[in-house]
């Protein structure tokens, strides 16, 4: 998939099992919580940076577009703690959330997306009790991103075929003359699908019963 | 007889008689109050069926009754003796479906994981899936397309990954749905001569009438009802003379 | 859940994950994105449970790496930054209001509409979004909500009513939530 934020490298921090990193990452956040003090964020931070840019050896750019998209909100956060309480603690908060930000940031980009789907696979085992079907989320994925180019199509058709009517609708009534058939043709596309799925042999229940629609 | 057993299909198909085909028995099909289909009996054993008629004349929904993708409300549909019913599991496995609009029928990414998609559900093991997966691309002229993502073939390329996705799963039957509607002149030849090749008994339902050249058996549906049923000739010339009289 | 409901959970996280490709129209200091119009339809076009389910497939496929966040964000980040509690609040928001349409539905009109997206789309979203950017940024109450909630409030209104008005088409044309008698689907 092109166009995940998976980074691809050989390092030590990629071939760890996902579930472990996901580990780790909640163990950060809980101890970031439990200790907020500056020196432990700090720390935190540092060790976060290690791990990323050293051990996984993810490019410098991948977590500072994370740290660089937050920064006028650290700025002004920053500003309102040392204004309403001191400096340590705008100082530790900032540290704290800039540290989450990145590890998460970390986990991802060395974590394929078939590995993390497999964890979602993993923890939605125990929906098999309450009679769900933890094996369907894959199919849910395929369909999901399968629709977004579909979908994108389908939009600048109906937006062509209005413009060869005279001119795109603007404002409230495009809500209704555009977005709305827009997402009834899409439900009846959905409903096609799940036909083709069903005649490729998705269900095992008949999708109708006599009298139904 | 041929009596041939599938063997994806073995666990819910003790009772099939291949050599019955199709049988519509007393069947009608209402949507609310809205009659669609009604008195229907037919058996096709044919190896070539096409069914014709206007919009909305109810061959969509007669198509879809062929392989339980919509159950009759009336009478029974039997699939080498098997009710669509109680047995739909089986009968889908016996019969595939070919969709007019080959992006309602593409679910996957890429083409390769499309084509797969029917195999895993019969629960055919991995090694297996890959062969008949890359036969089948090579088949429909798919080959150098595996990884592509789907959405980026022309109409022509995505209605042949839909007919692989159907066909490596090596249904006993096959119903195309308007398979050639949505495609230009090339493509659409393509596709005919395409479906001329399969062994498989096939059911057309379709608007081009020179799809039909070669076929034992045309139904021409009109208000619901078979109004016509002969060899391609006399059925065409009987819609031709339905549709004058509008 | 028949693969029909598969089919349509799965078109509505592609319909936010799309909403999130819309550049953000800026009113004033804070930008709306169209993201929360997508988890408003879900509740409102889909029902509850299928609301519910769609807007946590969209989250799930974010958290697994894809960027589909508004702005290209994506991954486990913003699930632990200062909009953390905003994310975690859309399925809820697509359940809450998922239930109250389903409870109007014969009566289901644009205004109605709005009231509903209303309570599921802004209070029960500010609920959970405003305590979780106050302990994570750790504001006062005050600051929290003048970061986190007033400056959206207009532009929440506003897409609780565009969801209610487009909803009210789709409930028309093609009901999507069982309650009254069932339509036709297929030609």
């Amino acid at each position: 998939m092109t166009l995940a934020l998976y980074v691809p490298v050989a390092s030590p921090v990629h071939r760890l099992p996902a579930g472990v990193k996901l580990l780790c990452l909640a163990a950060l956040a809980v101890l970031l919580f439990a200790r907020p003090t500056p020196a432990v964020a700090g720390a935190a931070l540092v060790g976060t940076l290690v791990v990323g840019l050293g051990a996984a050896r993810l490019p410098v750019a991948v977590l500072a577009r994370q740290a660089w998209a937050l920064r006028w909100f650290l700025l002004v956060l920053f500003v309102v703690h040392a204004l309403t309480a001191d400096v340590v603690s705008g100082a530790h908060t900032v540290l704290r959330l800039l540290t989450l930000v990145l590890a998460a940031a970390v986990v991802t980009a060395t974590t394929r997306v078939s590995e993390m789907v497999r964890v979602v696979e993993l923890l939605g085992a125990p929906l098999r009790l309450v009679g769900g079907r933890p094996e369907r989320v894959g199919l849910l994925f395929a369909m999901a991103l399968r629709f977004v180019p579909v979908l994108i199509e389908r939009a600048d058709r109906i937006r062509a075929a209005q413009a060869a009517r005279g001119g795109a609708p603007r404002g409230l009534r495009a809500l209704r003359t555009t977005v709305a058939p827009l997402l009834v043709q899409l439900l009846q596309m959905a409903h096609d699908v799940s036909e083709a799925l069903d005649a490729r042999g998705a269900d095992d229940v008949p999708v109708r019963r006599p009298g139904g629609a | 007889m041929r009596f041939r057993r599938s063997p994806a299909a073995t666990a819910d198909t003790d009772v099939a008689e291949p050599g019955r085909g199709i049988e519509l028995r007393g069947v009608g099909h209402r949507y609310g109050d809205r009659v669609v289909l009604e008195g229907i009996d037919l058996q096709l054993t044919e190896p070539r069926v096409g069914v014709i008629g206007a919009n909305g004349s109810g061959k969509s929904t007669f198509a879809r009754l062929l392989n339980g993708l919509v159950l009759p409300t009336q009478g029974q549909v039997l699939v080498d003796g098997l009710d669509t019913r109680t047995q739909v599991r089986a009968v889908r496995r016996r019969v595939g479906f070919v969709f007019q609009d080959p992006d309602a029928q593409i679910v996957h990414p890429t083409v390769a994981e499309d084509v797969a998609y029917g195999l895993e559900n019969q629960g055919v093991p991995p090694d297996e899936r890959a062969a008949r997966v890359a036969e089948a691309l090579e088949r429909y002229g798919l080959a150098g397309h595996a990884d592509h993502p789907a959405h980026l073939l022309s109409g022509g390329q995505k209605q042949l990954l839909a007919i692989a996705g159907v066909l490596v799963m090596q249904p006993a039957r096959v119903v195309f749905d308007e398979p050639t509607t949505l495609l230009d002149l090339v493509n659409a030849r393509r596709v005919a001569e395409l479906i001329a090749g399969l062994e498989q008994q096939v059911v057309v339902v379709t608007h081009h009438l020179d799809l039909l050249d070669g076929f034992d058996r045309v139904l021409v549906v009109d208000g619901g009802r078979v109004v016509e049923d002969a060899p391609p000739g006399p059925a065409v010339a009987a819609y031709r003379t339905l549709a004058e009289r509008r | 859940m028949k693969t029909r409901d598969l089919a349509y959970i799965a078109l509505f996280a592609a319909v936010i994950a799309v909403l999130g490709t819309i550049p953000a129209i800026p009113v004033g200091p804070v930008p709306i994105t169209a993201q929360t119009l997508g988890v408003m339809l879900a509740g409102a076009v889909l029902g509850a449970r299928r609301g519910f389910l769609a807007v946590l497939l969209f989250l799930v496929l974010v958290a697994v790496g894809l960027p589909l966040l508004s702005g290209g964000r994506g991954g486990l980040a913003p699930f632990v930054g200062t909009s953390a509690g905003y994310l975690y609040s859309w399925p809820v928001a697509a359940f809450v209001i998922g239930w109250l349409t389903e409870r109007s539905w014969d009566r289901y009109n644009v205004l109605r509409g709005t009231l509903v997206n209303v309570v599921g789309g802004i209070v029960v979203i500010y609920a959970v979004g405003v305590p979780v950017l106050k302990a994570v940024a750790g504001l006062t109450w005050g600051q929290a909500l003048t970061g986190g909630a007033l400056p959206f409030i207009p532009g929440d209104l506003f897409k609780a009513f565009a969801a209610a008005a487009i909803a009210d088409v789709v409930r028309r044309s093609y009901p999507v939530i069982e309650r009254p008698r069932r339509t036709a689907t297929t030609r």
